[in-house]
């Protein structure tokens, strides 16, 4: 892992005091609320409905074990006991008090974590694959080149007040788990047939309430250019992006209405003066020196092959069906990749308690070389797990609450906060999710829908990622009352599309039943072994909307 | 400044969050903040409500206590004051989850 120099440190521990005297004046009439608010987003404080909200910094994804327990402590000191997993590997909480926050941002960064670039019109932290560094047939860990990023992009003088938030996400394997094209920059890292390394870059996609997937617009950037490349797309739309509406000011529109073609020329025109200036060329012994911090861990030589796992999984069914969803693929034989679901039938999707935290940071100073990971569909991850201590693990997970086994499945569903915290969701849709899971409950049933992508917003921007949803749902408020409009057929891999929508929304009460018809309609209609998004691609929407309404 | 009532509502109430931890707060008829939905003074008609709101307004600024500060619409029942819309009602009694914890688990018979 990455570990801060002295110059990482002292950053984060000077703005830790600067906001500390912010809050003091805020508190004592000295700085207006308007003055204020920009500095308590700069440092991820929201106001939500409830309470003030806090989210804080997990680069790309990864924690350690004692930044895990920090969360814990912090979670039940200063808050109700528990977080909130999100969608940008980041962790919040609820109810942190404006009072306490400098305190507790001091706490946090004893431990290198921060809350810069959760919030505000910046470059926002960087997110990447959560199987970084241990999945096989990876180009290189993405989050070496995340971590430039992250030191390019902290406090950028000229892309502080940029028209919009701006986000970059990294994927290193041909099969897209960092849902690069529905980010503002999407970055896939290619190696060509010499052998070298480089960076597919595509630009303005997005969700919200105009999704739209990527357009690519560098097709091969070298190593050395690529900070000269991204600063190039910044300052095009720093440039030209809208900042007259809200709605227009993301790069999305941006590359949408000027066309793809002509942001390519805008960027190489661009390119060519800051590559000219040289000061951005990246130097290989400062990237060496990164990588360093994300060698692979000291991996025993081991074998796939463990036959006390296949026996463990025999006689108890509840580890078998786990190791089915749980468990992905480990470029080093004898290792394996644990996914850790937070999403417990009925409970909230992302969220985790305290315990759960210091149990996770337990199983993984035992079996996972002290790291966890974030994935974006707000699930934990261990990264570099022995097979033989699979079932070890899976029953220290299972005793936290924490072995429910439906990685990828309909329950393993996003969902944002909505309308439950959310100042500015329009329905609930936590509830939603919860219910959800409960109507498809049954373990042989969830396996033989197969892989389904479930996802729920509680308004049109979309943090639930409903767009890119095998099935997306969206919350929406019709004269004080939640109704909820479905979508079919989105996908947020290397696949991406935004579904389409069904038809009109359904009520609170009409909801689950209608998603449980169209997973009905599909397992009625799918051919062999095809998934959800596959049928749904084959057959197209209508059969869908016939049977839909014919039924409400 | 939000708007979160309708044209023509007849009763509306003033809400804000409290600066110091943003806590949810209502304007009662003593011109003070309470937790309680069930202190809050009821406006009745456009006039009332635009004299409570502009009462409430000078607790932002210059009184620096609150944020936020709004008018929502509520009904009078036999059980007390009652917020009109889905999201005062859960501003009111807490998220509609984790029932175990927080106001939530405290006030009886507001989330169905």
């Amino acid at each position: 892992m990455y570990r801060y120099d002295e110059f990482d440190q002292q950053l984060v521990n000077e703005r830790v005091e600067q906001f500390r005297g912010q809050v003091a004046r805020r508190l004592a009439g000295e700085l207006s609320e308007d003055e204020f608010k920009m500095s308590r987003l700069m440092n991820g404080v929201y106001l939500q409905l409830h309470s003030y909200m806090l989210r804080i910094a997990i680069p790309y994804g990864t924690l350690s074990s004692r930044q895990m327990r920090k969360l814990a402590d912090i979670s039940r000191k200063y808050d109700k006991g528990y977080g909130h997993f999100t969608t940008r590997q980041n962790l919040q909480l609820n109810w942190p008090a404006l009072k306490d926050i400098p305190d507790l941002l001091a706490e946090l960064a004893s431990v290198e974590m921060h809350c810069i670039q959760t919030s505000g019109n910046c470059i926002r932290n960087t997110t990447s694959d959560h199987h970084a560094g241990a999945c096989p047939g990876e180009i290189e860990d993405p989050r070496v080149i995340c971590e430039v990023i992250r030191q390019w992009s902290t406090f950028h003088p000229e892309f502080s007040f940029l028209p919009r938030k701006f986000k970059i996400a990294v994927s290193a394997t041909e099969h897209d788990r960092a849902a690069i094209r529905v980010h503002d920059i999407g970055i896939q890292i290619l190696k060509n047939a010499a052998g070298e390394i480089g960076y597919e870059v595509w630009a303005g996609g997005g969700l919200g309430r105009t999704p739209i997937i990527g357009k690519k617009v560098g097709d091969f950037v070298p190593r050395e250019d690529l900070l000269a490349f991204l600063e190039s797309v910044l300052r095009v739309y720093n440039m030209f992006g809208r900042r007259d509406n809200l709605y227009k000011s993301r790069i999305k529109i941006l590359v949408h209405e000027v066309g793809v073609d002509e942001i390519r020329r805008q960027v190489a025109a661009e390119f060519k003066e800051v590559k000219a200036r040289g000061t951005l060329q990246l130097p290989e012994e400062e990237v060496d020196r990164i990588r360093k911090y994300f060698a692979s861990p000291a991996f025993e030589a081991l074998s796939d092959d463990v036959p006390e796992i296949d026996a463990a999984a025999a006689r108890d069914k509840g580890f078998a069906d786990w190791l089915k969803s749980n468990i992905s693929a480990h470029k080093q034989p004898g290792y394996t990749i644990v996914n850790v679901s937070l999403k417990p039938v009925g409970l909230t999707p992302g969220d985790c308690s305290a315990d759960q935290m210091d149990a996770v940071a337990d199983i993984a100073d035992k079996y996972a070389f002290s790291e966890i990971r974030v994935a974006h569909e707000q699930n934990l991850c261990l990264a570099h797990v022995r097979r033989k201590d699979l079932y070890e693990v899976y029953s220290a997970l299972k005793a936290a609450g924490l072995g429910t086994p439906n990685i990828g499945l309909i329950t393993d569903q996003i969902a944002c906060p909505g309308l439950d915290y959310c100042n500015l969701a329009n329905a609930r849709s936590i509830v939603i999710a919860q219910r959800l899971s409960e109507r498809f409950q049954d373990i042989e049933l969830q396996q033989k829908i197969g892989r389904l992508h479930l996802n729920t917003s509680g308004c049109i921007n979309a943090c639930g990622h409903h767009h890119v949803g095998h099935i997306g749902i969206l919350g929406v408020d019709k004269k004080g009352v939640e109704y909820y409009q479905v979508t079919i057929g989105g996908a947020a891999d290397e696949t991406a599309a935004v579904g389409d929508i069904v038809g009109p929304a359904f009520t609170e009460g009409e909801i689950v039943d209608a998603i449980d018809t169209i997973v009905k309609i599909y397992l009625d209609l799918r051919q062999g072994d095809e998934i959800f998004i596959e049928t749904y691609r084959r057959v197209g929407v209508q059969p869908f909307k016939d049977k839909l309404y014919a039924a409400h | 400044m939000a708007q979160h009532s309708r044209k023509g509502a007849q009763f509306q109430a003033v809400t804000a969050n409290r600066l110091l931890d943003g806590i949810v707060v209502y304007l009662t008829k003593n011109n003070d903040w309470s937790e309680s939905l069930q202190d809050a003074e009821v406006a009745e008609g456009k006039e009332q409500a635009d004299a409570l709101l502009a009462r409430g307004v000078l607790f932002f600024e210059p009184e620096n206590l609150v944020l936020d500060v709004y008018l929502f619409e509520v009904e009078k029942t036999d059980a007390g004051i009652r917020a009109s819309s889905v999201r005062e009602i859960i501003r009111q009694a807490g998220p509609t989850v984790r029932k175990d914890l927080g106001k939530q688990a405290e006030l009886d018979g507001v989330h169905a």
